[in-house]
């Protein structure tokens, strides 16, 4: 199977047979990561680099055991306290690092569109870690493997994503993911956090959570990412728990079977109930962050191996 | 004094609307006489324009000179060798440069520095409050004396309704022409793109297009309370239109522009984030697009201006939502224009209507028309020629131009400011 791509910039770019490569090869690392020696030689001698431009624990973490555990030599960087704060554009940082030959940059920034810049100015393979409120691409592939999972396909399933859609890249990713994998898709939440011009990618958009949750396989839960917002999109965080938070008695208008997810880190009791999402019967959310090491070790998998057939 | 005869043209003549072969004759930098057919014999100079199309020199209001403040950006110097190879005979320059152009000092400066170096006419325009922060009106009187042409924030939009309204009121007792940008400023505060599936697909902050015709509604209320002479230097979607068209109706004394990037690309062209497509307002839906256009061709709208605005490199190599808007526009406003032209949608007289006679017609200039006694300010062009851009091949210090690499036809053969050759194509 070729991966023809050089780098994983969005969801946008992938075609159907891509995404369940990737997914094929990361159902292999699910089995090694449970083993006691969880060690691999296909990415020794590689140089991974980390460019965080925003905070993030798990999905760092993730790449670093990632590429660790592939056999790669990861640094991260914490481009808040560099050389940012000096002055330095983007495009000037990315080329110092890639004077250094990294094979695998990841990289997370603020702005929608920073990781496309970078791609077009440096040599090696890059993945994109989120860019400001356009895609979180590994993130919609560790959701697909997720479902996929629990549900045996990752077609034909009647998909709700629900919350703060508006400042969401992992709604973006994931909505075009799913969607290329033919699958039925409702968004949900309060028109300030929903846009309209949602509808024109094929999605329902409900306003009413009860209703919008009737029979679905899947939940989607999104993060209110209060730290994007200038203020006044809901009234209360009490009130949108009250309209939009998922608990128990919301759930109960989806399949009896159906699955909750997450993509972290929670709000308790603002979109999601905390007693739910511990849930095991029910919620996938430590699922997700274990199928987001083997989603992200497959992705920088084949794109080494674009890189050493291009050596 | 020079005496020119311009013969075998295919005249261009706004004012009567019309593109029939003829002559014309130029003497003392004005045009003498003109006719079908034919040229007489005259005692002149005569340049033959081999059937290509003569027209009236653009005159180009809302152009950014970068001086002072970010002379590496644009000088007059550069930006005048760049409005003579578009033919443009006249720009109508920002005051929007740092600091901005807000005491008659300052515009002494300019008007130094562009006599000096620009081979065109350079008429200024002042800001219309003391550092265009919408706090205190300039000396609008002052200013007008020292030779300021228009008053204009530039894209600042002045929001406390009670400094612009006596803004207004003032400029009207001197008889000045206020510029302004509709746009409501709070709702589109931040915005990188137009809201609509393509924003929402790129994740770009984005507004609605609503905020223009809120903006325009604010200031046509304040043009009948004020009874000023008003121009709104960007209408750009169609839902502003309608709000134009009624305020001419009752009368007011309002003219409307749009931009030559407006009316030849839409927010798609913005792709995956190509920031030399980022301009302000940003680029709008191809309905908009297509419903401005129409409106230049039945004259709803008046003029349409480069709005040429250099950046540097530095300031475009950026993420989308961080760099800076504007584009240059002096030499693609021509060969953009024509595109119109070629897919048939506006007339060469239409085009030339909005780009030279209705906007020195708007600032009391006698050049924008083919009659006589008007200064011979003429560009003659060859609408047919294709060509590839490149942006280095630019004039202007700056070369952030979204028609890099793009197909074009239509080039500028010379143009002549009061009969003077100031360019000539090699």
């Amino acid at each position: 199977m070729r991966f023809a791509h050089r780098h994983l910039l969005g969801i946008e770019h992938l075609s159907q047979s891509d995404i369940t490569a990737i997914l094929d090869l990361a159902e292999k690392y699910v089995d090694m990561n449970r083993q006691s020696t969880k060690h691999s030689d296909v990415l020794s001698g590689l140089t991974q680099i980390n460019m965080f431009f925003e905070n993030s624990t798990r999905t760092q973490a993730s790449f670093e055991i990632a590429g660790k555990r592939l056999g790669a030599d990861v640094m991260n960087m914490a481009m808040q306290a560099s050389s940012i704060k000096k002055g330095e554009t983007l495009i000037d940082t990315a080329m110092t690092l890639n004077a250094m030959h990294p094979d695998l940059l990841v990289v997370r920034h603020p702005h929608s569109g920073a990781v496309d810049l970078l791609a077009q100015k440096v040599n090696c393979a890059l993945l994109n870690a989120g860019d400001g409120k356009h895609e979180h691409p590994t993130q919609a592939l560790l959701d697909a493997l997720t479902i996929r999972r629990a549900k045996g396909r990752l077609h034909r399933l009647n998909i709700a994503i629900c919350g703060d859609v508006a400042h969401s890249r992992v709604a973006r990713s994931n909505l075009i993911l799913l969607g290329k994998m033919e699958n039925r898709i409702r968004l949900i939440g309060p028109p300030t956090l929903l846009p309209s011009q949602f509808a024109e990618f094929g999605a329902e958009i409900y306003d009413d959570m009860n209703e919008g949750l009737k029979d679905v396989d899947v939940v989607m839960m999104l993060r209110l990412q209060k730290e994007r917002m200038d203020g006044g999109f809901i009234p209360s965080e009490r009130e949108y728990y009250h309209r939009y938070g998922l608990d128990a008695a919301k759930l109960a208008q989806a399949k009896p079977d159906a699955i909750v997810m997450h993509p972290g880190p929670m709000n308790r009791g603002v979109e999601i109930d905390g007693t739910l999402a511990d849930d095991i019967n029910r919620s996938v959310i430590q699922e997700q962050v274990e199928m987001g090491v083997a989603v992200r070790m497959a992705a920088m998998e084949l794109l080494a191996r674009n890189l050493r057939e291009a050596a | 004094m020079n005496n020119t005869l311009f013969t075998n043209a295919r005249l261009i003549d706004p004012e009567t609307g019309t593109d029939s072969p003829g002559w014309l004759h130029v003497s003392d930098g004005r045009i003498a006489t003109r006719g079908e057919g034919a040229a007489p014999a005259l005692e002149a100079q005569v340049v033959d324009c081999g059937g290509q199309c003569l027209a009236p020199g653009i005159v180009d209001i809302g152009v950014k000179v970068c001086e002072p403040g970010e002379r590496h950006k644009e000088s007059y110097k550069s930006a005048g060798l760049a409005a003579a190879a578009g033919g443009v005979t006249t720009i109508v320059t920002r005051p929007d440069t740092s600091p901005a152009i807000d005491t008659p000092e300052s515009l002494e400066f300019v008007t130094r520095r562009a006599q000096a170096d620009a081979p065109v006419n350079v008429l200024p325009m002042a800001a219309l409050t003391k550092g265009r922060e919408g706090r205190e009106m300039t000396e609008i009187g002052f200013l007008q004396d020292a030779g300021a042409v228009a008053f204009t924030d530039c894209d600042h939009v002045i929001a406390n309704t009670k400094v612009f309204s006596r803004a207004l009121t003032y400029a009207r007792a001197c008889g000045a022409l206020v510029i302004a940008h509709p746009q409501e400023p709070i709702l589109s505060n931040g915005a990188a793109a137009t809201s609509g599936k393509f924003a929402v697909l790129r994740g770009l902050p984005a507004v609605s297009p609503m905020a223009e015709r809120m903006g325009l509604d604010r200031d046509i209320a304040l043009l009948e309370m004020t009874g000023a002479t008003y121009h709104a230097d960007q209408i750009t979607t169609a839902r502003a239109l309608p709000a134009l068209e009624r305020a001419k109706r009752n009368g007011l004394d309002i003219t409307a522009g749009t931009s030559i990037h407006h009316l030849t690309l839409n927010e798609l062209d913005v792709a995956d984030y190509r920031t030399f497509f980022k301009v302000k307002p940003p680029l709008r839906s191809e309905d908009d697009r297509q419903a401005v256009i129409e409106a230049v061709r039945t004259g709803l709208i008046d003029t349409i201006s480069s709005m040429h605005t250099p950046q540097d490199e530095e300031s475009k190599r950026l993420p989308f939502e961080e760099a800076a808007s504007g584009a240059v526009a002096l030499e693609t406003l021509l060969p953009a224009a024509l595109r119109l032209y070629h897919v048939g949608q506006l007339d060469l007289p239409t085009l030339f209507r909005s780009m030279a006679l209705n906007p020195a017609k708007r600032l009391g200039l006698g050049s924008g028309r083919l009659s006589e006694g008007a200064p011979a300010d003429l560009v003659l062009f060859d609408p047919d020629v294709p060509f590839v851009l490149d942006r280095f091949s630019l004039k202007s210090k700056s070369q952030n131009t979204p028609f890099d690499g793009q197909r074009m036809q239509g080039k500028v053969t010379a143009t002549f400011v009061a009969g003077q050759e100031v360019y000539r194509r090699p």
